[in-house]
This record gives structure tokens, C-alpha cells and sequence, in this order.
């Protein structure tokens, strides 16, 4: 399927078909995140791209199993990681799965540790669940899970609390607790988002480092197309819970095909451009109840064309292998011609 | 933790002076002359001379206040107005009972009410939730007295199960005091446990909303223990505030609880005192209130660093 894939014919470490998660706002019932499909070979790393409000975090909470009690859930899809298919589990089955098989960080390194808990035993704690060790053997592993990513002291400050960490340090805890069962695949959600830009490309190190290591998947959620293209080998963009784009990062950045992933990058600040250049989006992205059928970009769209009004399918671009967007005119299906 | 819980104790002092001296600055800017209000107006001007002289109202104000203050510090509250006996001895006769009183039902409300309020907070919405709001609502729109003669008919009157009226049984009737304690304590019981449930359920439902609730179950802690160590401990918190807080409120509704019961404890000596104008007798009794409410703060500052590691850092 893919250029980064291991052996051909290995299991991915995550593989995703058809996700369609679905909020009830309001009485009715929204399909946020429509049709998702990718796989994350061992030792890879996806980004998932789109502003704020596109649906990356529902896509990494539908496979964790975590949407919003009775306001969402995942109408339609699998899930699997390595063999083992884990969408449409019971709690209970999910349980064992969260942390275990499958691990995860969130962007608030400040909230998302418990305050009142001990670092250590929150890094020890899915070990005791999932691996059945006793308190002292998990704290033992927490201990070198704590040097492993990097924690100076890590002896002295394995009895600490959060609140005695700097942002930086608590993502790292973070990492050590989504990482202790060595799970196959991780998904960062904004990881570094909320970390100044030294202590960014610290953790992004370590997590690349980690990867190469363990030969861990990652889903790497991420506002920022400099951290797509300096971590992840393949890009995907969501526009309103759809995929718009897939791609190799390469040929992503050297020839993006949709409109939206055109315009996210003459959004995004550079170096080799004055900021007087920069060209933000127009407009925002519509709410759920507002979403247009067909194209969900189609009121932003520079292209548009009569057909938008009904929805593109996610096709190959002639540009190369592997690149794949949902667009009536940059990517217009095989025998259709825009 | 000691250290801490030494400056705690330091950071009282100032409260408790300042609340001796509103005592006697209350007692004094009430109206009228109090040797007149306690012997009455046909009083011969040398009796009320001897009176003021006997409660050292005819030093000049200063004095009074460094009297006031020496005595107080020394553990000498004075002498009833009534009976002439020590104040302190009194109040040590019946405090044994109040305590008994706020500490049993503090402990009934604390049981109840915080689990109830977390089961509540989980389903929200569902069966237990709209009891413990139920609950709640009726725990705080029912003065103390009024529930405690509803108990009194249906317990006492009607089953017959508790004594009608209590009287000081010492320690060696285990169980004729227990009894005499057991309406009385539900009575109260239930007003904290309405405070308690309503403060557990919305920082419930406030701690599962949270991130670090998120990062629970992200690494498959099981539910059970995502509410119990990961959300009660940091529920704990809220809680022990509004006890600490609701203290006082349970002070007060122990004086009702106390008259209607016709239980012993500094409930009924306030009411005779106030009926008696037994002067010296009400400071006394308002000076150890101001030390039981410091050591309860205390005893909540002492809490918070148990349950909250931030705490400690400050
Ligand atoms: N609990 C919720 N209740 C109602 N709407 C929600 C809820 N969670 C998400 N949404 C809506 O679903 C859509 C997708 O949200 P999502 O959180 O996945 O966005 P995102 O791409 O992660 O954005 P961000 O970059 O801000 O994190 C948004 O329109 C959002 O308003
Ligand atoms: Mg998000």
C-alpha cells in the first residue's frame, strides 16, 4: 500500500477501514468524521492535518473507544491493531485494549496527569492492570520507563506530583505511561502543541527515537505542517471530518493536491517567506449542523464547480503512487473529467 | 507536613484573637446596661454598683479587654450569673454530649452523602441521581427543628423505637445513650449529608470531565477505579472544604436538634442562658465556640494536606 511499509504483506500496526463517527447534537445526529481509512505500518509515522474543529481528535477517540458517552459514537467501521480487530468492543473488552494494545497522549501536558497521584505510580498504574504485576515489580518498570524517556533524576522524582514538573518533564511522563505496556501503536494528539519550541523539538526527538527503537506506529495529530514534515512519513488532511488528501510527505509538500491543502500551506509561516505573504483561510470551518452535502470545502474553495455539490470520492491523482484526494477537479475519478 | 501543620496552627492564633475580641466587643455594644438587664429595673443602685463591680464593668474599657483576654487565655471564662458555678465546668458537664452529637452525625452525613453523590454524578440523570437530588433539596430547604419533630412523631411517637425524651445518660448505659442518640444524629445526619451529596456530585461531574480522567481510561484503567482513585481523590477536596465550611451550620442546627430532643450539650445551656441572662455564662459559651470552629479549621487545613500534594508546596 505504502512506500514506508515494512515487509509487504505484514500486518500494519493499525489499520483503520470505513470510520464514520457520528455526535448527537441537538437530537440529531451528525456524522463528524466520515469514512476514514489509513493504516500505520510498524515504524511509522502518520500525520493527520486540518484545523481546528476538523475531526482529528474524534478520529483518535473513535479508535481508542473514548467518544462522549451517549452523545457520540462510531457508526460505522473497523478498527484493528496488529491482528486483533478492536472497534466494536464492549467497555469492559476496551478496557484491556486502552494502554495495552494501543497507546495515547494528549496536548495538555498541565491537566492531563492527576494532581493528586504520585508520577510514578501514574506511569506504574497500566501495568498493574493490564500486566498484572504487583505494585512494587510496575514501580520498578515505571523507574526505567522514567529513564528511558529521559527524565533526569528520574529516582528522586519518581515519588513527585505533577505540579512539580515543567511542562516539557510531564509530557515525557506522559510518554512513559502511553508507552508502558509497549503498546504497537501510539497516537499523539497535539502532542507538543502546548509546549514552547526548544522543549517541542525535545519531545518529538525522544518520541522519534522511542519509535526507532520499538518499531512503535504513530498517529501524529498536529496543527503544524514543519512537524508533518520533519517526523511523519505520510500525511493525511481532514476537512470537516473527511479526508480530503493522503499522501506521501514528500509528494505532499512538493505538489498538494487538494485546494484546502494548497491553501493550509500558504497559511502556514516559513522562514523563506515574509509573514505580509502569509495567506490565512477565509472563513472557518462550517459547524456540524451547518456542513454543505457534497464537498464540505465547497464555501471556501477558490475551484468550485457546479459538481461540488455532490461529494467527490477519495481518488488516486495521476502525481504519483500512493497520493490520494477527494476533490471534483484536482482529482477527478478515472473517466470523469471535471 | 509538621512544619506545615505548624504554620497552620500559628496562622490561627491571629483568627482566634480576633474573634475573642468581636466577643467582647458584641457583648459589650449590646443595648442597655447589662447589670440592669440582669437584675431587673427595681434593682437598688448599690446592688447594680456591687454587680458591676463583680463583673469589672466599672474598669475603664482597656481594661476590661486585657482582663477579658487574660482570663480567657488562662482558661478562666468566670462564673455563671445563675448558679455561681464555673463556666468551664458547665460547658465541660454537656460538650462531651454535643460532640458526641456533631461528630456522629458529621460521620453519617460524610458516609452517605459521598458516595451517593458520586453514584449520582456517574449516572447522571439516572434513578440515584434524581434521588440525591432529592435529597438534597429537602436536607437544605428543611429547617433543623422541623425535621427533627417529624422524626420525633414517627421514630418515638408512632414506633416507639427511640425515647421521647433524652435525658444525660453517662457512659455506663451504653445503650440507653446510644438510643437517646440515634434521632438526634439522623436528624443532623441528614442536613450534612445534603451539603455533602450536592458538593460530591457536582465536583464529580466536574473531576469526569476533566483531562487527567481522559488519561485514565486512554491507559485502560478500569472504571471502577477511574472514579474511585482518579476522581474521588481530587472530589476529596471540594468535599473537605465544605465541611469545614458547613461546620458552622451544623453548630447551629445542633442548638435546635439539642432543645427539641431535650438532649444535654452546650445547645440547651446557650438557650438558658439566653433565657436567664446569664451574661457571663453566653461569653463563655460564644469563646468556646470560637475555639471549636478553630480547631475544626485546623483540623481541614491538616486534611487538604493529606488529600492535596499542591497544598504542601505553598
Ligand atoms: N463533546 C462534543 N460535543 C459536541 N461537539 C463536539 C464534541 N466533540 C467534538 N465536537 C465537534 O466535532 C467536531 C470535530 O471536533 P474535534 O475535536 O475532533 O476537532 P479537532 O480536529 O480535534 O480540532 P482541534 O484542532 O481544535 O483539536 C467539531 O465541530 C466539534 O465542535
Ligand atoms: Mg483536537
Amino acid at each position: 500500500m505504502n512506500a514506508a511499509q515494512s515487509a509487504p504483506g505484514a500486518l500494519p500496526a493499525l489499520a483503520v477501514e470505513g470510520l464514520t463517527a457520528s455526535l448527537r447534537l441537538g437530537g440529531t445526529w451528525y456524522d463528524a468524521v466520515r469514512d476514514v481509512s489509513f493504516q500505520i505500518a510498524e515504524g511509522e509515522t502518520l500525520a493527520l492535518v486540518g484545523e481546528s474543529g476538523c475531526g482529528k481528535s474524534l478520529t483518535a477517540m473513535a479508535i481508542m473507544g473514548l467518544l462522549p458517552d451517549k452523545i457520540g459514537r462510531m457508526s460505522a467501521g473497523t478498527v484493528t491493531a496488529g491482528e486483533r480487530r478492536i472497534s466494536g468492543l464492549t467497555e469492559k473488552q476496551m478496557e484491556k485494549i486502552r494502554g495495552d494494545a494501543v497507546g495515547m497522549i494528549f496536548q495538555e501536558p498541565m491537566s492531563s496527569l492527576n494532581p493528586v497521584l504520585r508520577v510514578g505510580f501514574q506511569i506504574a498504574e497500566s501495568l498493574i492492570y493490564h500486566r498484572d504485576m504487583s505494585r512494587r515489580a510496575a514501580s520498578k518498570r515505571a523507574l526505567e520507563l522514567m529513564e528511558l524517556v529521559r527524565i533526569p533524576a528520574a529516582a528522586q522524582r519518581f515519588r513527585a506530583y505533577p505540579h512539580e514538573f515543567s511542562g516539557g518533564m510531564r509530557q515525557r511522563v506522559m510518554i512513559a505511561l502511553a508507552l508502558a505496556c509497549s503498546p504497537r501503536v501510539l497516537i499523539a494528539d497535539e502532542p507538543t502543541t502546548a509546549l514552547d519550541v526548544t522543549v517541542q523539538a525535545q519531545v518529538l526527538d525522544l518520541l522519534r527515537g522511542l519509535q526507532d527503537e520499538h518499531g512503535l506506529g504513530i498517529l501524529l495529530i498536529t496543527h503544524n505542517l514543519g512537524v508533518v514534515a520533519s517526523n511523519a512519513q505520510r500525511v493525511m488532511v481532514m476537512y470537516g471530518g473527511d479526508v480530503v488528501e493522503s499522501a506521501p510527505v514528500g509528494a505532499f509538500f512538493a505538489n498538494p493536491q487538494h485546494p484546502y491543502s494548497a491553501a493550509l500551506m500558504s497559511a502556514m509561516p516559513r522562514v523563506d517567506r515574509a509573514t505580509e505573504d502569509l495567506n490565512p483561510i477565509p472563513g472557518q470551518v462550517p459547524s456540524l449542523q451547518e456542513m454543505p452535502a457534497g464537498c464540505r470545502y465547497q464555501g471556501r474553495c477558490p475551484l468550485r464547480v457546479a459538481k461540488c455539490a455532490e461529494r467527490p470520492p477519495l481518488v488516486a491523482v495521476s502525481e504519483g503512487p500512493h497520493h490520494l484526494a477527494r476533490c471534483w477537479v484536482k482529482a477527478p475519478p478515472p473517466g470523469e473529467g471535471a | 507536613m509538621g512544619l506545615y501543620l505548624l504554620k497552620r496552627a500559628l496562622y490561627t492564633l491571629p483568627m482566634l484573637l480576633g474573634v475573642l475580641t468581636l466577643v467582647f466587643v458584641l457583648v459589650r455594644i449590646v443595648p442597655g446596661d447589662p447589670a440592669i438587664v440582669i437584675m431587673g429595673d427595681n434593682a437598688t443602685a448599690q446592688a447594680l454598683a456591687e454587680l458591676r463591680t463583680r463583673l469589672g464593668l466599672d474598669l475603664p474599657i482597656w481594661r476590661q479587654y486585657i482582663v477579658f483576654m487574660g482570663d480567657v487565655l488562662t482558661g478562666d471564662l468566670g462564673r455563671s450569673l445563675v448558679t455561681n458555678r464555673p463556666v468551664l465546668a458547665d460547658v465541660a458537664a454537656v460538650l462531651p454530649y454535643t460532640i458526641e452529637l456533631t461528630v456522629t452525625s458529621l460521620a453519617l452525613g460524610i458516609v452517605t452523602g459521598v458516595p451517593l453523590g458520586i453514584l449520582a454524578a456517574r449516572k447522571r440523570d439516572g434513578v440515584l441521581d434524581w434521588v440525591a437530588r432529592l435529597v438534597s433539596l429537602a436536607g437544605l430547604s428543611f429547617p433543623a427543628f422541623i425535621s427533627a419533630i417529624l422524626l420525633l412523631l414517627f421514630f418515638s411517637i408512632q414506633l416507639g423505637w427511640f425515647p421521647v425524651l433524652s435525658r444525660a445518660y453517662p457512659l455506663d448505659e451504653p445503650v440507653e445513650r446510644l438510643k437517646s442518640l440515634a434521632l438526634p444524629a439522623i436528624n443532623l445526619g441528614l442536613i450534612m449529608m445534603a451539603y455533602i451529596t450536592r458538593v460530591t456530585r457536582s465536583s464529580m461531574l466536574k473531576a469526569l470531565s476533566e483531562d487527567y480522567m481522559r488519561t485514565a481510561r486512554a491507559k485502560g484503567v478500569p472504571g471502577f477505579y477511574v472514579i474511585w482513585r482518579h476522581g474521588f481523590r481530587n472530589v476529596l477536596i471540594p468535599v473537605i472544604t465544605v465541611i469545614g465550611l458547613y461546620f458552622g451550620v451544623l453548630m447551629g442546627n445542633s442548638v435546635l436538634t439539642e432543645i427539641v430532643f431535650n438532649r444535654p450539650g452546650l445547645g440547651k445551656l446557650i438557650i438558658s442562658a439566653l433565657d436567664k441572662r446569664d451574661y457571663t455564662m453566653l461569653q463563655g459559651l460564644m469563646v468556646i465556640y470560637a475555639f471549636i470552629i478553630a480547631i475544626v479549621n485546623l483540623a481541614t487545613d491538616l486534611a487538604y494536606g493529606f488529600v492535596d500534594p499542591r497544598v504542601k508546596a505553598k
